[in-house]
């Protein structure tokens, strides 16, 4: 992996207060567990029926009942609760899920969410993404600030289809953190060796500066 | 008293099955996946299948043993991102899947279960999914009315069962079980180990015998419920 993007996933792993219950989606949020210290009070959730997930497991030790959404297979902790998918959906839409990091193909300047279908090419379905998006009570994304063909993730109006409306709070990636805020996209930390410029030129959606230093992260 | 004895074959639970017929799945993935029942069905051939289900498991395993012997004309599911098969079909205009955001479908499942009708919700109010449902203002908020899921049949998997159909399900094997349980006019349930009446904790009980109708014991397991080395 990048430096760039282990340095987006060390910053994303601050955001995890002592206490919460949260879901991390498939792929880039997942890595941001081994970044934890590892006496943290935290509950992580999976949407297929685990709170409190232990740390994955090599294949010769893995229980095959036993995995994250994603299809890893995890272990249990002392205190971990198995349960049923409506009572799973049940608390992240009945508010108790306090924080999800999810992945994006796009992310607007008003929080809209774009991440389960790229229409001809690329239709698995939402899966959970959908409620996470709608109901978490903070939704941060990690993702690429462009994507392979160099294009802006974070955009003025999401062409693909929308998982959820106005439900970012904050994005992590490889060159910034921006909040989501009603005034707009506000630029809030830049990654060590670049420039406030490099970010703006980088990114589709015109980015609020506050004045001042910005953090380097 | 005693408890009716539910067990029989799995040639016997399966063949009740018509074509056409509507068929609840359980299982996330592998695990809960009722693979021996779903290759009962494939060898026995029903067609024309509705098959819900939260996902189409991977290449050459559980759902797409069905997709690709013809079986199945309608997925409805939450995901099939780990099939190629399904989203071919899908593309090719061979397989009708309607998309159902994830806790809704569990959630359709559960009311359906739970003898009513539908229940109103603003998930995926936003998007595509949204589609074609009715709005309804109410306290006001506006939401949809998301419909009560019932099938013909669920098949399920169970870690261990007693012959009147009491289930307990193991670790994340749980998922859409116990929900489909409640949910199908005909609930089959194959069973790794089958208990003596009684060996099961009243306390412990994930699925009430109740709600089951076929307890089908597995003499061994297919290699496809194992670890997946991908």
């Amino acid at each position: 992996m990048s430096n760039a993007k282990i340095r987006m996933i060390r910053r994303a792993a601050r955001e995890i207060e002592p206490g919460m219950v949260v879901n991390l989606g498939i792929g880039l949020p997942t890595q941001v567990i081994d970044q934890l210290p590892p006496d943290m009070p935290v509950c992580l959730h999976s949407e297929n029926g685990i709170s409190g997930i232990g740390p994955t497991q090599p294949y010769d030790k893995a229980d095959r009942n036993l995995i994250d959404a994603g299809g890893a297979y995890v272990s249990p902790l002392p205190g971990s609760a198995y349960f049923d998918s409506a009572t799973s959906f049940a608390l992240v839409r009945g508010g108790r899920l306090d924080l999800t990091m999810l992945g994006a193909f796009e992310v607007s300047m008003t929080g809209d969410l774009a991440n389960w279908k790229i229409p001809g090419l690329f239709t698995p379905g939402a899966g959970g993404g959908i409620e996470l998006a709608q109901k978490a009570r903070k939704v941060v994304i990690l993702t690429t600030h462009q994507d392979r063909k160099g294009r802006s993730k974070i955009v003025r109006q999401c062409s693909l289809p929308l998982t959820a409306k106005a439900c970012v709070d904050r994005v992590f990636t490889d060159m910034a953190v921006i909040d989501i805020s009603p005034e707009g996209p506000v630029l809030r930390e830049v990654r060590e060796g670049l420039s406030v410029e490099d970010v703006v030129a980088a990114t589709d959606a015109p980015l609020i500066v506050p004045k001042g230093e910005i953090p380097r992260f | 008293m005693r408890f009716q004895d539910k067990t029989t074959t799995i040639e016997a639970a399966i063949a009740e099955i018509p074509n056409g017929a509507s068929v609840m799945l359980g299982g996330f993935g592998v695990p809960g996946t009722p693979f021996c029942l779903i290759d009962e069905l494939v060898w026995q051939g029903q067609t024309g299948l509705t098959i819900i289900k939260n996902d189409a498991n991977e290449t050459g395993m559980g759902v797409d043993h069905l997709l690709k012997n013809g079986q199945v004309a309608r997925l409805i599911t939450t995901h099939i991102g780990l099939n190629a098969r399904a989203i071919e079909m899908m593309n090719a205009g061979d397989l009708k899947v309607e998309f159902c955001a994830q806790g809704i479908l569990a959630e359709r499942i559960r009311t359906a279960g739970a003898g009513l009708h539908g229940f109103l919700t603003d998930i995926a109010i936003d998007t595509e999914l949204a589609e074609g449902k009715h709005r309804v203002e109410l306290d006001g908020r506006i939401s949809m009315v998301e419909t009560a899921l019932k099938a013909d049949f669920a098949l399920l998997h169970a870690e261990g069962a007693d012959p009147f159909g009491n289930l307990v399900y193991a670790a994340t094997a749980r998922n859409f079980n116990p929900l489909m349980a409640m949910a199908a006019t005909q609930v089959i349930a194959e069973t790794e180990t089958l208990l003596p009446i009684g060996a099961i904790d009243p306390n412990h009980v994930h699925t009430p015998g109740p709600f089951v109708d076929k307890v089908v014991t597995l003499n061994e397991l297919t290699k496809e419920y194992a670890v997946v080395q991908r």
